[in-house]
C-alpha cells in the first residue's frame, strides 16, 4: 500500500499553514502510488487538532501523551522511527521548518532511507518519485528522482503550494503511543520571544525595506531619507538585521515578521523565500535591484532594474518635490 | 574544549545570472565568485568565540576543491588551529547525506566536544547535512542555533523557529550545532593571524586516507538521483519601468502619488 504520511505540525496549540498546505499535495500523490494521504498528529492533548486536520476528508493518526507536549527532536525521531515499521508509509512527508530539519535528515541516517529536503513540488511518474527543489538563490529548480526504497522521506517548503479548501468529514484514530521514555540527552527548557522593538512594522503602512546590496552602514542615509520623505518605517531582509544595519525586530519574512502594509519598497533585497513569505501579501510591492533575475521581481507590481544608488535618491527628491 | 567546524565553498549567485550546463545536471560556475558559506563564516566565529572562552582548540574541516583552501587559511587566521581538507569525485556530493557520511568518516575516531556547522547552504539550500552528521555520529545535536552557552558536559542553545519565537534546549556533549547567521559579529582576519594561517597544518586527504569505503558514499550509495536541473520561469506581472535611472526614479514617484501611495 502506498499511504503518503503527513506529519502535521503544530506549535503552542495552533496548527502550522504547510500542515494544511501538504494536503494540497499528498491526496494525489498517495492516489498515484495506491494508497491514500494519512495525517500524523504526534502531541499532547491532540483532540481539537486532530479533528481540525480530519475536516480536510482525510483519516488523522493521532499519537497523544503528555511527554509531547513541546517538539523535541529525539523524540519525534523515536517514535517515526517505530511508525515507519509499523505503518509501512510509503512517503512521510513533513514541513521544511525549524521542526522537519531539525530531526528528518536524523531519521534518514537512522533508517537508512532517501530524504528530499526542502521540496517545493512532487510527482509519481513510471513508478518513480520526484521531487522538484529550488537552489542557488532560487534561480534553478533541481528534479530528484528517488531510487526504490521501502519510505520515501520529504521536507516541504511552507508557502510553496496554496491549502486547499476543509472537505468532508474525514476520521481520526489514537494510537498507541510506541515511545514513552522521557529523552535523557535533550531538555526542552522554555519558550523565549522576540524583543520588542520601538516600531512594530506589522503595523506600518509603508515599509521601506533593504537587503545586502545597501553594501554597508553608511550608506543608510540614503534610505533614511526617502523614508523620512514618505513617513515609512525601516525593515529588511535577514542580511539586513544580521549586519546590523537595522534592529532585528524589523526583520521580514519567515524567521522575522510577516507584514502588510499598503506600500512595500524593496531595495537590494534578491527575494529569498523566507522573505518573500514575510512581505508578498503587501498591497502594492516596489522593487528596486539591479539584477533582472531577482526572484523579488516575481512578487512585485513595480520593478526598476538598476543600481539603487543611482535611483533612490532622485526618487526622494521627486517625491519631496511632489508634496 | 574541542571542536570542529564544518565549512563549504560556495558560489555567490545572488547577484549573477546562473546557467545549466548541456549535461544538464550541473551550472556554469566558471564565472562566479566563491566564498565561506555565510552561515558557516558565522559558525567559524562561534567556534573561536568558544575557544576564546573556554580554551582548547578548533579543528577546520571542510570537503572541497584546492581552490577553497584560501577560505580555509581565512579560518585558521581567524583563530582556528588546524585543518582538514577532503578531496575525492567519488563522493555523491548532490546528496547531504552522503557528505554527512564522509564528514563523519573524517571526525571518528577523534574525540570532540563541539561539532559546528552552518544550518544551511546558500547553493543548494537542503538544511541537512550538520542533522545527519550528527546522527552518523551518534551524538545529540540542535539545528538552527543563535546563542551558544557551554557549560559542565552541557551546551544550552536557543534554536530559531519560525516568526522571531526563539526554542531553548539543553543537550549533553559531544553534540553538533547547526549555527545560524546572525549568532555573533564574524571578525576581519588579523594581519598577524593571517601570516600565521600559512604555517598552522592542512590536511589534504581522500576516502581513501580516510578508510571510507568510496562504496558507501558515491552515486550507488546514494539514494536521490539528480535528475535535471533548469531554469524556472519567472512569472512576474510587475510592470517594469524603464529609461535612464533619473527617468526610471520620477516615473516611479509619480506612479506611486498619482496612486495615492505615498
Ligand atoms: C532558516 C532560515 C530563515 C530565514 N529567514 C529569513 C527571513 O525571515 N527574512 C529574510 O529576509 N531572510 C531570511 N533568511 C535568509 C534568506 O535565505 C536570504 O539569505 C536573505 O533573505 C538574503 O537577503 P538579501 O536579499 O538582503 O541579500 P542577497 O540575497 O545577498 O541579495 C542582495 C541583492 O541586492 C542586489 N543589489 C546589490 N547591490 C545593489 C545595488 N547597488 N542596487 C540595487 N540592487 C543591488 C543584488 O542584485 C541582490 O539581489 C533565512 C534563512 C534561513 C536559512
Amino acid at each position: 500500500m502506498g499511504n503518503v504520511l503527513v506529519l502535521a505540525e503544530h506549535r503552542q496549540g495552533e496548527l502550522r499553514d504547510v500542515s494544511f498546505e501538504m494536503l494540497a499535495v499528498a491526496p494525489a500523490i498517495a492516489k498515484d502510488m495506491g494508497g491514500e494521504a494519512v495525517v500524523l498528529l504526534v502531541g499532547s492533548g491532540m483532540d481539537d487538532l486532530a479533528k481540525k486536520m480530519a475536516g480536510y476528508g482525510v483519516k488523522v493518526l493521532v499519537v497523544d501523551d503528555p511527554n509531547f507536549e513541546n517538539f523535541n527532536a529525539e523524540k519525534y525521531q523515536k517514535v517515526l522511527s517505530a511508525l515507519i515499521d509499523d505503518l509501512k508509509p510509503a512517503v512521510l512527508m513533513t514541513g521544511h521548518t525549524a521542526q522537519g530539519v531539525d530531526f528528518m535528515p536524523a531519521l534518514a541516517v537512522e533508517k537508512n532511507l532517501p530524504l528530499a529536503a526542502d521540496t517545493i513540488g512532487l510527482a509519481y511518474e513510471d513508478g518513480t518519485l520526484k521531487a522538484t527543489r529550488s537552489m542557488y538563490s532560487g534561480k534553478v529548480n533541481a528534479v530528484m528522482a528517488f531510487k526504490p526504497a521501502e519510505t520515501y522521506l520529504v521536507t516541504f517548503r511552507e508557502g510553496a503550494v496554496e491549502a486547499p479548501e476543509a472537505a468532508a468529514e474525514g476520521s481520526v484514530e489514537k494510537l498507541d503511543n510506541p515511545f514513552t521514555d522521557d529523552v535523557p540527552y535533550r531538555k526542552f527548557v522554555e519558550y523565549v520571544e522576540a524583543e520588542v522593538g520601538d516600531v512594530d512594522i506589522t503595523q506600518s503602512d509603508i515599509l521601506v525595506a533593504i537587503g545586502r546590496g545597501l553594501k554597508e552602514d553608511k550608506n543608510l542615509p540614503v534610505v533614511e531619507e526617502l523614508a523620512a520623505a514618505i513617513k515609512a518605517d525601516l525593515a529588511g531582509s535577514r542580511a539586513a538585521t544580521d549586519a546590523g544595519w537595522i534592529p532585528h525586530d524589523r526583520q521580514v519574512g519567515t524567521s522575522g515578521k510577516a507584514v502588510k502594509p499598503k506600500l512595500y519598497i524593496a531595495m537590494g533585497i534578491s527575494g529569498a523565500f523566507q522573505h518573500l513569505a514575510g512581505m508578498k501579501g503587501a498591497k502594492t510591492i516596489v522593487a528596486i535591484n539591479k539584477d533582472p533575475e531577482a526572484p523579488i521581481f516575481t512578487v512585485a507590481d513595480y520593478a526598476i532594474v538598476d543600481d539603487l544608488f543611482k535611483v533612490v535618491p532622485k526618487l526622494t527628491e521627486k517625491l519631496k518635490e511632489l508634496k | 574544549m574541542k571542536t570542529l567546524v564544518c565549512i563549504k565553498y560556495v558560489p555567490d549567485t545572488s547577484e549573477a545570472e546562473v546557467k545549466v550546463n548541456p549535461d544538464g545536471i550541473t551550472v556554469d560556475d566558471s564565472r562566479f565568485s566563491f566564498d565561506i558559506n555565510d552561515a558557516d563564516n558565522y559558525a567559524v566565529e562561534e567556534s573561536v568565540l568558544l575557544k576564546e572562552a573556554h580554551g582548547g582548540e578548533v579543528t577546520v574541516l571542510s570537503m572541497g576543491p584546492k581552490k577553497s583552501e584560501v577560505m580555509i587559511r581565512m579560518a585558521l587566521a581567524k583563530g582556528c588551529d588546524k585543518a582538514v581538507r577532503v578531496e575525492d569525485d567519488r563522493v555523491a556530493g548532490h546528496d547531504p547525506l552522503m557528505v554527512a557520511k564522509t564528514l563523519a568518516g573524517a571526525i571518528k575516531g577523534q574525540e570532540f566536544d563541539l561539532v559546528l556547522t552552518g544550518c544551511m547552504a546558500s547553493d543548494d539550500w537542503h538544511m541537512s547535512t550538520g542533522v545527519a552528521l550528527a546522527e552518523e555520529l551518534g551524538v545529540n545535536h540542535a539545528s538552527m542555533v543563535n546563542y551558544v552557552e557551554v557549560m559542565d558536559g552541557k551546551v544550552k542553545v536557543h534554536r530559531e523557529l519560525e516568526g522571531g519565537l526563539l526554542e531553548a534546549v539543553e543537550l549533553e556533549l559531544p553534540a553538533v550545532l547547526t549555527i545560524q547567521t546572525g549568532i555573533n559579529e564574524p571578525r576581519y582576519a588579523p594581519i598577524r593571524g593571517i601570516r600565521q594561517a600559512q604555517k598552522k597544518e592542512l590536511n589534504v586527504v581522500s576516502l581513501d586516507d580516510l578508510g571510507i569505503d568510496p562504496e558507501t558514499v558515491g552515486m550507488d550509495a546514494s539514494q536521490v538521483v539528480l535528475e535535471k536541473l533548469y531554469i524556472p520561469e519567472v512569472e512576474s506581472t510587475a510592470e517594469f519601468i524603464e529609461g535612464e535611472p533619473e527617468e526610471k526614479a520620477e516615473k516611479l514617484a509619480s506612479i506611486l502619488q498619482k496612486g495615492g501611495l505615498v
